[in-house]
């Protein structure tokens, strides 16, 4: 006896998930070609456009009650509607991240640049591409992906690493470095801080599999 | 773990159909314990196995053992009668006695001859008490129990129950015929009452075994599938005919 509607509902719920994931990962990818191409009209469109991203979260949140209160899920009915309830956080946050970045765009406006960005792209196509796969991983509903992603949160602590390693020595050496070093340390760290929450992603992806809540790999930072 | 009733390898047959089949488990005390599945699972017969109400069907056959504090009742020597009185029953229709409010919950006390200890008057009042019906009826107690609600009427057959003072309570389907509001005044009743009596309820609202139990079994073509705490069944179930079950996708 399937449950066509509910089932509608439920893939509709999740394609709603994939489709505020694309907006997130668009609004990395834009912060950080604002910041590398000094583009500061692009920059304040990444902060406008994050309200949208809010809408959709809120938008995703009131799905879910819905189908709490009109189909009463049990078992993983009930976890995927949980783990989107959580995830949708986790998007939103990683939005604001970025929306942060286009915001130190912004800030830097016309300064020169301190040096090219190389490794602050890399950072942000890193988290991308983790964002992209736990969301596939997520629809796929595939825990072995997940774990995976989780573990690359490695690569990007190591890069954050570096980034703070060399803009250190940038304001150690010349002290007039230290504003803009410092900016793009905030930079990182919100690179640094998405990736974490790509892993939150996936914990609730291996919940929504497994029913099992478990941290998956701790972040250095 | 403390077992109130435990079941090993519990058997069931109406003639050559076997309805349960060898189920083992334990039923903790003061706590509710819910059977679910669909039609014809067995949980039913499961209940009226606990305190014997199968007994009186000419074709039925049991094997295993169900031990009520660690005693078989099935076995040589036991009374039936002190079976039912330590394990009460209240059923799907409320099934009050044609008499009066007080005769109905007096009655099993009379008829055991309980009386004496204390007087009826207070054993009436305590029951009704504890069957949350007292406020509506304590000034009413010579009215029939059939001019009473359906709601108030089943809580009659609950304080009826509860009357002979058992240890446990099994509830078959003791909502289904009633509205929302008497529903959820007998849960609430279930989780008073569970700080006293071992309670188990068959139901086929899941919703409602979510709501009032702690533990929760489920049961298909007679076989215990699953059980555990209610929780976790109702979260993460282990077996993937659970999850078809308590999801809706069953069948």
């Amino acid at each position: 006896m399937p449950r066509e509607t509910f089932d509608r509902h439920l893939r509709e719920l999740q394609d709603d998930v994939l489709v505020m994931g694309s907006m997130v990962e668009k609004a990395i990818g834009r912060s950080m070609e604002a910041l590398k191409k000094r583009d500061l009209e692009l920059a304040q469109q990444v902060i406008a456009d994050d309200i949208k991203i809010n809408q959709k979260r809120f938008e995703i949140e009131n799905q879910c009650i819905e189908l709490i209160i009109g189909q009463q899920p049990m078992a993983s009915d009930l976890r995927i509607i949980v783990a989107v309830l959580n995830i949708i956080i986790d998007l939103e946050r990683i939005g604001d991240h970025a929306e942060g970045n286009a915001k130190i765009a912004v800030m830097i406006g016309d300064e020169p640049p301190l040096k090219p960005l190389i490794d602050l792209p890399r950072m942000a196509d890193k988290t991308r591409d983790m964002l992209r796969r736990s969301l596939d991983a997520f629809v796929n509903h595939d825990a072995e992906d997940a774990a995976t992603i989780c573990g690359e949160d490695d690569e990007v602590d190591q890069l954050y690493d570096q980034v703070f390693r060399e803009l250190l020595t940038f304001m150690a050496e010349d002290p007039r470095t230290i504003t803009r070093a410092t900016r793009l340390i905030w930079v990182a760290h919100n690179l640094e801080r998405s990736a974490d929450r790509v892993t939150n992603i996936c914990e609730r992806v291996i919940f929504l599999v497994t029913g099992k809540m478990q941290e998956v790999g701790v972040s250095k930072y | 773990m403390d077992a109130k009733i435990e079941t090993r390898k519990l058997s069931f047959f109406y003639g050559r159909n076997q309805v349960l089949k060898s189920i083992s488990m334990k039923i903790r005390p003061d706590q509710i314990t819910a059977f679910i599945g669909p039609s014809g699972c067995g949980k039913s017969t499961f209940l009226r196995v606990l305190n014997r109400m199968n007994d009186v069907i000419p074709t039925a056959r049991l094997e295993g053992e169900v031990l009520l504090d660690g005693a078989n009742i099935y076995g040589p020597n036991v009374d039936v009668v002190e079976v039912r009185k330590k394990v009460g029953m209240v059923f799907q229709q409320p099934n009050p006695f044609p008499k009066t409010i007080f005769e109905n919950v007096a009655f099993g006390p009379r008829v055991l001859g309980m009386a004496g200890k204390v007087s009826l008057d207070e054993v009436v009042e305590r029951s009704l008490r504890s069957a949350a019906l007292w406020d509506e009826v304590k000034d009413q107690l010579n009215k029939s129990g059939l001019a009473l609600s359906g709601g108030q009427q089943q809580r009659l057959c609950i304080a009826r129950a509860l009357a002979t003072e058992p240890e446990a309570l099994l509830m078959d389907e003791p909502c289904s015929a009633l509205d929302p509001q008497s529903t959820l005044k007998i849960e609430e009743l279930m989780q008073q009452l569970k700080q006293k009596y071992t309670i188990v309820i068959v139901t086929h609202n899941m919703q409602q075994a979510a709501r009032v139990s702690d533990w929760t079994g489920f049961l298909l073509l007679g076989e215990l599938v699953e059980y555990g705490r209610t929780g976790e069944v109702f979260s993460r179930p282990q077996d993937k005919r659970t999850e078809d079950y308590i999801t809706g996708r069953f069948g």
